[in-house]
């Protein structure tokens, strides 16, 4: 389960901010290491709630600010 | 269709919203539009159908309803598959001088004619930032600069739009989004028809040019706003005055 969600947001992230899949690593920070300015930060977020079917609000969305971040979030969701 | 661009128009039932939903038909874009009453705004569509032969949406909206207006800027990304271009141009008079004006007065025009643009353009701004692209345009009035009385909350409304304008422009402007207001001076329409002929005689002696503007005048300036060539303007608001406000 937390393997297939690691996959999904890599790939949503790839996506968006246009960087290799190979280049993202769990530990990647979107903003320090991958580049994501303020704008990415929220269509990331908009992405893995369509992605995902769940809501994030902003006070969480605050919190994800890396790969991991989006996974732990997402599969404690998703429990 | 789907290598067709796609507008949408609020407010096209009649006076200038119809003949910008027309001329930007004309222009090759595919419409959705929306006004107070499904029947209106039908005959609108069929006329532009008729005329144009673009495929046009046609739903009555409530824009003050942040719920109506973002679920059809949602319907019309879903339907076509791409929103190029919104046009936000519903907007209401309730006019009163300001020690009478009562408090729904207030309220109506905030709701319809500046809510319902930032609603509109939180929705519109999903499918534009995904595809990297769009333009909005939104029309405010002359009164905006210069301030009109009796009209205290319609002022107040366009320039908040005018603001919104600018600030959304800034945000967005990464993701090759513009942002730009169209103002209208005195336009002949149904709006303005309410104030008689020698309102509009008077009305004219203020006018360099020497007489009221048409709803063409304006949708040139929207269609130009919303083509290619308008690419590098964003933030700006375009005035159609005949020289009244300058």
């Amino acid at each position: 389960m937390s393997a297939e969600i690691e996959a999904k947001i890599i790939k949503i992230v790839s996506d968006q901010l246009n960087v290799d899949e190979g280049e993202i690593n769990p530990d990647s920070s979107f903003v320090d290491d991958l580049g994501a300015d303020s704008l990415d930060t929220v269509e990331l977020v908009m992405a893995f709630e369509e992605e995902f079917g769940v809501e994030i609000p902003d006070e969480d969305a605050e919190g994800i600010q890396s790969v991991q971040n989006a996974i732990d979030y997402i599969a404690a969701k998703a429990e | 269709m789907s290598d067709s661009k796609t507008a949408l128009v609020t407010g096209a039932s009649r006076g200038i919203g119809f003949v910008v939903a027309s001329k930007l038909a004309e222009a090759g874009f595919n419409l959705a539009i929306c006004g107070t009453r499904q029947e209106t705004i039908d005959q609108a569509a069929e006329k532009i159908r008729a005329a144009s032969g673009v495929e046009v949406l046609a739903r009555a909206v409530d824009v003050s309803d942040r719920e109506q207006i973002q679920g059809f800027v949602q319907e019309t990304a879903k339907h076509f598959g791409s929103l190029n271009v919104m046009v936000n141009n519903a907007g209401i008079t309730r006019d009163n001088l300001s020690m009478r004006m009562k408090e729904d007065e207030w309220n109506a025009v905030i709701d319809t004619n500046l809510s319902s643009v930032f609603n509109a353009m939180q929705a519109a701004l999903k499918p534009m930032m995904r595809a990297r692209g769009g333009r909005i345009i939104n029309i405010s009035s002359v009164v905006a600069g210069m301030g009109n009385p009796g009209q205290l909350n319609y002022c107040a409304s366009k320039g908040g739009v005018e603001a919104m304008t600018r600030s959304l422009a800034r945000e967005v402007g990464s993701r090759n989004i513009t942002i730009n207001a169209v103002a209208p001076g005195f336009i002949a329409t149904d709006m303005t028809a309410d104030l008689g002929d020698d309102a509009h005689a008077k009305l004219s002696e203020q006018i360099p040019l020497g007489r009221l503007g048409q709803p063409e005048d304006i949708a040139a300036a929207v269609c130009f706003l919303a083509s290619d060539s308008a690419g590098y303007i964003t933030g700006h608001v375009l005035h159609v005055n005949g020289g009244m406000y300058m």
